[in-house]
């Protein structure tokens, strides 16, 4: 007479697993914490590190990557060096540029009335500037209009907003002025922060017109701001310093403002990898514990797995019974885990103003680490259960 | 009747000095109700666990079923165990924060019954035992004797070929004892094989076979004296 095997349908291991924890339910609580926080952690960095890439792109796409700078760098003498008074028109011939605009460094300093005293410059700077300039670099105003044609041959002045907010002016217009050199000007336009030419923001703008009449300025051009064409922006790039110094292209220096915001995106991922290292810790404490809580466990249901035997439970049924067990255990914790890290970086990168971007890969990578982890803490417990000899399992009572 | 187990010459040896069991032979028919006796230390929980498969003989053969269970892989005497065999305990091993109808669905969980039939079995069973009001109570709600009918019901659930009880009373006060014994009673007239391990004497001479055993052997059994 053949003998049937011993069965257990995988609905049935499902079962009792989920009886095994729900007979120790604060224990269980308590190690699928310590996965949750891990899984949590890993989730909210990764998460956090893609709304705020995501914002850094969406502000890109926005200030576009085709704006160049070109700024006078150092004489082989190590002297400040400045830009031919033919440059801005050269640069201008360029076949792919679409925009050029100059600033001029003007030496007067700005100060919010005639009793401050001279040396108290804030740290602020006056420039002269195109009336083209916002549109070139991609400067809005968060007050007032900008400089134009005419007011750039009058004493009137924007201010950058940081330059604004050091001298305590919230509006412009209403007939508020400051002093630049001997005489007052007018503030017309309050600049919002301007992210790709961060120089503007500690500045006082006036016309070159108007810094020739009032200040004495000599109108040489300190900086040109160059948008190109998207295509040819590399090509643009390449020949900018000899076209705007062709006797001496050593000492002009060309950039592209948006590489540093890239740069300031590559360093944020360093900062995600330090955090994913992290949670990737305390990952590894939580799979330690779930481990720890699953072999006292065996330790305590010997009577258990004795009577299982006997009832005919072979020794992977038993193996099998505690591994599920410990992967329920994760795989709760593992989705409490990524749960709570989505709203964590809901909540953090709303808080920041971004778009909200939680990836499911992230989120389902978050829960399969978990169970991961589990598997590998259930594994020798699981083994222990299985190997236990069921008269010695039931004689330890 | 034919035998449903025969054990021949089993011996259990721990190391080299200790023998628990020193040569042991013994034949059950189908349908009887006996006692395996003796002292403390007389070798009848190992003989228990030889026979129930637990444990494997260091010589000799056990039959159960027709089945050499002595040579046969874990796997099978796990099966062996599923399908023909019954354990009562003497310290119930019920789970606790389980329904008793649950404990003793328990009984069939690795026969591969679904679980709706492994319920239904278990109801009945239980009626059976006399505890058709005590189906969803927690084995921390039942007396003693009310958890050794449960451990009992699961071991019968599966109308095993054989059922052994291990000191079946040894936790009970002498009512619910004699309930639980009155139980195995009337399993076996209707057909089970039951054999219970006992130290108490007035129990074991109270059913119709007897073998006692003393250091390792068999010192009488009534069937073979007859």
């Amino acid at each position: 007479m053949e003998l049937a095997p011993s069965r257990l349908a995988p609905g049935d291991v499902l079962r009792i697993g989920a009886v095994g924890l729900s007979a120790r339910k604060l224990r269980a609580a308590l190690s699928g914490l310590g996965i949750a926080i891990g899984i949590a952690a890993m989730v909210a960095v990764l998460a956090i590190s893609e709304s705020s890439k995501a914002d850094l792109l969406s502000s890109l796409d926005r200030l576009g990557t085709n704006l160049l700078t070109v700024s006078p760098g150092q004489s082989i003498f190590g002297e400040e060096a400045t830009l031919p008074s033919s440059a801005r028109a050269m640069v201008r011939r360029i076949g792919p540029v679409e925009a050029v605009s100059a600033t001029g460094s003007v030496s007067t300093p700005v100060y919010r009335s005639e009793l401050i005293q001279s040396t108290e410059t804030k740290g602020l700077t006056t420039l002269a500037v195109d009336p083209s300039l916002p549109a070139t670099v991609g400067a809005t105003l968060a007050d007032g209009v900008f400089l134009d044609a005419e007011s750039a041959r009058y004493p009137a002045v924007v201010l950058g907003s940081t330059a604004a907010r050091r001298l305590g002016i919230s509006r412009a217009g209403g007939g508020v002025q400051v002093v630049l050199g001997q005489r007052r000007f007018t503030v017309v336009g309050i600049l919002d922060p301007v992210t790709l030419a961060p120089g503007l923001d500690t500045a006082a703008l006036v016309g070159f017109e108007a810094a020739r009449r009032y200040l004495d300025d000599e109108g040489d051009v300190a900086s040109l701001y160059v948008r190109s064409d998207p295509e040819d922006v590399d090509d643009v790039q390449s020949v900018l310093a000899l076209t705007a110094s062709p006797e001496h292209p050593d000492e002009v220096d060309v950039s592209r403002p948006s590489d540093a915001i890239e740069a300031r995106a590559a360093a944020k991922s360093a900062f995600t990898s330090l955090f994913l290292g992290l949670g990737a810790v305390a990952l590894l404490v939580g799979g330690v514990g779930i481990a720890n809580v699953m072999v006292i466990s065996v330790l305590e249901r010997r009577s258990e797995i004795g009577l299982r035997r006997a009832l005919g439970a072979t020794r992977r049924h038993l193996g099998i019974q505690f591994l599920t067990e410990s992967l329920l255990l994760s795989l709760a914790g593992g989705i409490a885990g990524a749960a709570l890290g989505g709203a964590v970086a809901a909540a953090y990168a709303s808080s920041r103003g971004w778009e909200v971007v939680v990836p499911p890969v992230v989120l389902a990578g978050g829960v399969l680490a978990a169970v991961a982890v589990g598997a590998v803490a259930g594994l020798y417990p699981a083994l222990r259960a299985a190997r236990l000899a069921p008269v010695d399992a039931l004689r330890s009572v | 009747m034919s035998a449903v187990l025969e054990a021949t010459g089993i011996e259990k040896r721990y190391g080299a000095d200790v023998a628990a069991l020193r040569g042991v032979s013994l034949s059950i028919d189908e349908g009887e109700l006996l006692a395996i006796v003796g002292p403390s230390g007389s070798g009848k929980s190992t003989l228990l666990h030889l026979l129930g498969t637990l444990e494997r003989p260091s010589a000799g053969t056990i039959r159960i079923d027709g089945h050499p269970a002595s040579e046969l892989p874990d796997r099978a005497l796990a099966a062996l165990r599923a399908r023909a065999i019954g354990f009562v305990f003497q310290q119930f091993f019920l789970l606790d924060g389980r329904s008793a109808r649950d404990n003793v669905a328990d009984g069939l969980l690795y026969t591969g019954l679904p679980f709706g039939a492994r319920r239904a079995r278990a109801e009945e069973t239980l009626r059976g035992v006399g505890l058709a009001r005590r189906l969803e109570h927690r084995p921390n709600q039942l007396s003693g004797g009310e958890r050794q009918r449960v451990a009992v019901a699961r071991a019968v659930v599966g109308m095993p070929r054989i059922l052994f009880a291990d000191e079946p009373t040894g936790n009970l006060d002498t009512n619910a004892g004699q309930g639980v014994v009155s139980l195995l009673r009337e399993l076996n007239r209707a057909g089970t094989t039951v054999v219970v391990i006992t130290h108490e004497r007035e129990l074991a001479e109270s059913l119709p076979r007897r073998v006692e055993l003393r250091d390792g052997l068999v010192e009488l059994d009534t069937k073979a004296a007859v």
